[in-house]
């Protein structure tokens, strides 16, 4: 990183003025809690007594055995509360606000999982939530926007533009804007204007932490590859982040491909976008040749968005990390797979890790050992699903 | 065809002008291709008939983070229109060489970097632009297209908000060039009934730390914001409620309700 909030040529703060000295305060905000014990340990008994944590390493030998690779071992986020990696992100910020004096909260969704863990970790500690979520995906993913309801959120729903996340960002931004005084803006991915991808990352290296500690213990070695999936990229870059000095250790990001990156409709940032800036940072985005940003697909709701975190376009431009992009097709297949050979439905998202590990095999054979992170649970897609299957 | 006078120059006239005749300078907002394409260029001309004496010409952008529903349905369906910053280009050159007018951009950070900063500073320059102003572009982001600008005369003003402390307000004026335009309020664009309340202690905090002209920008909507800023700014801008008028009026009395609007607003800047 050349400077604070920057990854080589990415990051950064593309705001508005009005919110300059509210990201200031939230820098200064996060390194005090950084550093203070109270916190910290306040934060770490929240992960284990309500979240769950630390989360198992599942050894799966029939998935493994299918793929044709050596081992497969998953990171077991779907069964942290809420079902997704989502809380971890949620209640460390939540708590942070709460330390910052901010009484209330505005999120954004695409799934809902990060909504949800908003809206959980809000009742938590008392703090009203309000939700901002396109109406596309509200259709898409009912039963979470009743559980945001039951937690005592308010989802606010937004009409504009593909009515998906990215129009969800601009309205909970619009809210921050006009709010900043007493908002805390509670964003759900490594995204948006520093410090958000730098806090998003270290709340979620938890992830990336426990598995190297528990492969460790487990397997003696470490892996010699990685994968996660990639929306804005908070799974996967707090899963990356313990592995980034392990030389041996092969690093796999995996995109949204949709119906093909060739077909333009697709939620592939990295694989086929272009540097540009979207949501107060520069990264990879999803846009046409005068410089709008462009309407996504992606049969998962949270991997629909058409920028990703800048530090993985700065993982990309430094080769340490393979992006790839897998498409609706190949997650709904994977899908099937983990729910038959492991009793284990995934979300639409990590099944786009789990329809990566064949082509790991193609590419560094069967003695491969593979760490997948299985960032959530596969209840909020089942009618995506069953939709997608009658289709077919 | 070559400008003989920059656009800068067109904008610190335009200033002068409006202090010597004691009355506060009037900056109209439009977004370029709303409604249509057709009606831009009579738009922009009838904001110059009813006084303005600066144009902002809004460049259309999809995700308009800092702007209230009116800009985000103008930009959206600007947009729809096929509207691209060359188009902008091409309408602020027309208006520049009819008018003479100070002509400006509004517009987002994505669409001027894809054109390039360098190509937009030469093109911009040459259809006889003043500059540009890009909100979600704070002064920390701002080096490679200042860069870029500079050789070519162009400015690029900057935001300030009821929320920016005195000593980055003290870190940054001293840079500022053209004018400081200053936000009305915490928050989106979008007409509102009643100025922030505390407009007045802001420009006054502005003001301690610039010598140049301020605008007052961001929900300022009826002759009654304008009057109410005499003594205070030395200039208003005004975009929603333009817009708005052209949304409501007939399409064919649009152009004329926009001057009349316009009119009113310049009017209410007078001693
Ligand atoms: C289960 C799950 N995995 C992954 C994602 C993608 O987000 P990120 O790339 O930030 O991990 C989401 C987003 O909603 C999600 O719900």
């Amino acid at each position: 990183m050349s400077a604070p909030g920057r990854y080589g040529q990415f990051g950064g703060q593309f705001l508005p003025e009005t919110l300059m000295p509210a990201v200031a305060e939230l820098e200064a905000a996060f390194e005090a809690a950084r550093a203070d014990e109270a916190f910290q340990q306040e934060l770490d008994r929240l992960l284990h007594e309500w979240v769950g944590r630390p989360t198992p390493l599942t050894d799966s030998s029939r998935l493994a055995r299918l793929v044709g690779l050596r081992r497969v071992m998953l990171k077991r986020e779907d069964l942290t509360h809420t079902g997704a990696h989502k809380i971890n992100s949620a209640i460390g910020q939540a708590l942070l606000a709460r330390r910052m004096g901010k009484q209330r909260i505005v999120a954004e969704t695409g799934a809902g999982q990060h909504g949800v863990a908003s809206a959980a970790a809000c009742a938590l500690l008392g703090l009203e939530c309000v939700v901002y979520m396109g109406t596309e995906d509200m259709r898409r993913q009912e039963p979470n926007v009743f559980r945001m309801r039951l937690l005592g959120a308010e989802v606010r729903a937004v009409e504009a533009g593909s009515r998906t996340l990215k129009d969800a960002v601009n309205e909970a931004i619009r809210d921050w804007v006009t709010n900043v005084r007493t908002t805390y803006y509670l964003l759900g991915s490594a995204i948006g204007p520093h410090p958000y991808p730098a806090m998003v990352r270290e709340f979620q290296s938890i992830i990336g932490r426990e598995s190297r500690a528990q492969w460790l213990e487990r397997v003696g070695t470490l892996p010699s590859v990685v994968v996660a999936c990639v929306g804005g990229g908070s799974n996967a870059i707090g899963m990356f982040s313990a592995f980034l000095e392990d030389p041996g250790v092969r690093l796999r990001g995996v995109e949204a491909g949709g119906l093909g990156v060739e077909s333009g409709k697709h939620a592939a940032s990295i694989v086929g976008g272009r540097i540009g800036v979207l949501h107060g940072t520069r990264s990879y985005v999803l846009q046409d040749e005068h410089g709008q940003i462009r309407e996504t697909h992606s049969v998962s709701a949270g991997l629909d968005y058409p920028g990703v975190g800048p530090e993985h376009a700065f993982l990309h431009e430094t080769g340490r990390v393979e992006y790839v992009s897998r498409t609706d097709a190949e997650a709904l297949e994977a899908f099937g797979v983990l729910s038959r050979t492991e009793g284990i439905i995934p979300a639409l998202e990590p099944a786009h890790a789990i329809a990566d590990l064949a082509h790991i095999r193609l590419r560094y054979g069967a003695d491969t050992d593979v760490l997948v992170c299985l960032s959530g649970r596969g209840d909020k897609d089942l009618e995506t699903v069953m939709r997608a299957r009658e289709a077919m | 065809m070559s400008v003989a006078v920059s656009g800068a120059l067109r904008l610190e006239r335009a200033f002068a002008r409006a202090r010597t005749e004691r009355r506060l300078a009037v900056a109209v907002y439009l977004t370029v291709g709303y409604p249509d394409r057709a009606s831009t260029g009579s738009l922009l001309r009838a904001a110059l008939d009813g006084g303005a004496d600066v144009l902002e010409l809004g460049v259309p952008f999809s995700d308009p983070l800092a702007d209230g529903t009116t800009v985000q349905r103008a930009s959206e369906a600007a947009l729809r229109n096929g509207v691209t910053l060359a188009d902008c280009l091409s309408e602020a050159a027309a208006v520049v060489r009819d008018r003479d007018a100070p002509v400006l951009f509004m517009g987002y950070t994505n669409p001027f970097m894809r054109y390039g900063f360098e190509r937009f500073a030469t093109d911009g320059a040459h259809a006889g632009t003043a500059g540009v102003i890009v909100p979600d572009m704070p002064a920390e982001e701002s080096s490679e297209l200042e860069s870029a600008l500079g050789p070519a005369g162009l400015l690029r003003i900057d935001l300030y908000a009821p929320t920016t402390p005195d000593e980055r307000l003290a870190k940054l004026l001293p840079n500022a060039h053209g004018f400081v335009y200053c936000v009305s309020l915490t928050g989106v664009t979008g007409a509102r009934r009643a100025l922030a309340s505390d407009v007045a202690e802001f420009v006054g905090r502005v003001r301690r730390h610039t010598a140049l002209p301020i605008v007052v920008g961001f929900g300022i909507s009826s002759p009654e914001h304008v009057a109410a800023l005499r003594g205070t700014a030395d200039g208003v801008a005004v975009g929603s409620a333009a817009i708005d008028v052209v949304t409501s009026a007939r399409p064919e009395r649009r152009a004329a309700e926009l001057r009349e609007f316009v009119a009113s607003l310049a009017v209410a800047g007078r001693p």
